[in-house]
């Protein structure tokens, strides 16, 4: 197992709205290629992130649902999102770009205690 | 034990609900900046079904300079900028929300 | 046409490129571009289209094995077809910006 420290990013901004999801992933990213362990949760309106179908061509600006696919070649595949928010939007696991581990929000708690370093986005 | 600190005011709801979802028995959670509107006693209802075990904490410096010094509710204690240090100490880790 | 790079040699506009670009690049880093250079090109252009990233060291490694087999995907391979740091100098020769999280 390895000894760095593990990350968990709580993401609770929608994207493209801010730069909040851009950097987090971005985060995430560079904490991966310095082989720590990140798990990523979305939460709230973070959970919007995740939607499929996403064409942001008219706002000249990248496709966040592109960057979410690549996680998995940067050997990040722990991503969780609470339930309850995704019904909160009405979503369902195939409105989701990527493969997600469905938690209840009580399991946040737990997740937070798991890693050593939290960081919200 | 994580210490949650959040910094923005009541209006910003989804960010107290999202904090609430996230807390464990024995957490902190310290009010500053904005957060410290999340202290007055008219916010209450936000903080009453937390568990006895979660302590609630506001930053002296940003009530003081918001008028919020006598409007503190008794749920919260008020901190100065040492304690908080202390209080960072004494949890695991710390959460930010903003 | 006169085709405009940064200051640290990657193109600054992506239309540019060419396979013509592409052959001057690696000549002035160097690198006379064999079809080994031009398999791992096409990959990291590949993986550029599909996720809009340069990719650092090891997501390259990792496309690399995936296409073209644990063989090839390792980074020594790249190392010796791209010497130096090979997320940077594949990313430059395929005409793409510079990986954001490589350092």
């Amino acid at each position: 197992m390895s000894d760095k420290k593990s990350i968990l990013i709580i993401n609770q901004s929608a994207p493209y709205g801010s730069n909040k999801a851009r950097e987090s992933l971005d985060v995430a990213l560079t904490c991966a290629i310095f082989e720590m362990p990140v798990s990523l949760l979305f939460i709230g309106d973070g959970v919007l992130q995740l939607l499929n179908g996403q064409q942001p061509e008219a706002l000249q600006t990248k496709k966040h649902e592109a960057m979410l696919t690549a996680l998995p070649m940067y050997d990040i595949d722990c991503l969780y999102v609470t339930s309850s928010d995704l019904k909160q939007h009405g979503l369902q696991s195939e409105d989701l770009a990527v493969p997600v581990k469905i938690v209840e929000q009580k399991q946040i708690a737990s997740l937070i205690q798991q890693h050593d370093t939290v960081l919200t986005y | 034990m994580t210490l949650h600190l959040l910094n923005k005011s009541p209006q910003s709801m989804s960010l107290y609900s999202n904090m609430l979802a996230s807390l464990s028995d024995n957490d902190s959670i310290l009010l500053i900046e904005d957060g410290a509107y999340g202290a007055l006693s008219a916010h209450n209802k936000i903080f009453k079904s937390l568990p006895d075990t979660v302590s609630l904490f506001v930053l002296r410096a940003d009530t003081e300079a918001r008028g919020l010094s006598e409007r503190v509710s008794a749920l919260f204690e008020v901190i100065d900028d040492n304690q908080f240090v202390e209080l960072t100490c004494q949890n695991v880790k710390v959460v930010s929300w903003y | 046409m006169t085709i405009e790079f940064d200051e640290e040699g990657y193109l600054r506009n992506l239309n540019d490129w060419s396979e013509t670009v592409a052959v001057e690049i690696a000549a002035s880093e160097g690198i006379s571009l064999s079809e080994a250079h031009w398999e791992i090109i096409s990959i990291i252009r590949e993986f550029y289209q599909n996720y809009e990233l340069s990719p650092a060291m090891r997501p390259l490694v990792k496309a690399v094995s995936l296409k073209l087999g644990k063989d090839k995907g390792k980074s020594i391979y790249l190392m010796k077809l791209f010497p130096g740091s090979p997320a940077k100098l594949v990313a430059k020769i395929a005409g793409l910006p510079k990986p954001d999280n490589c350092l």
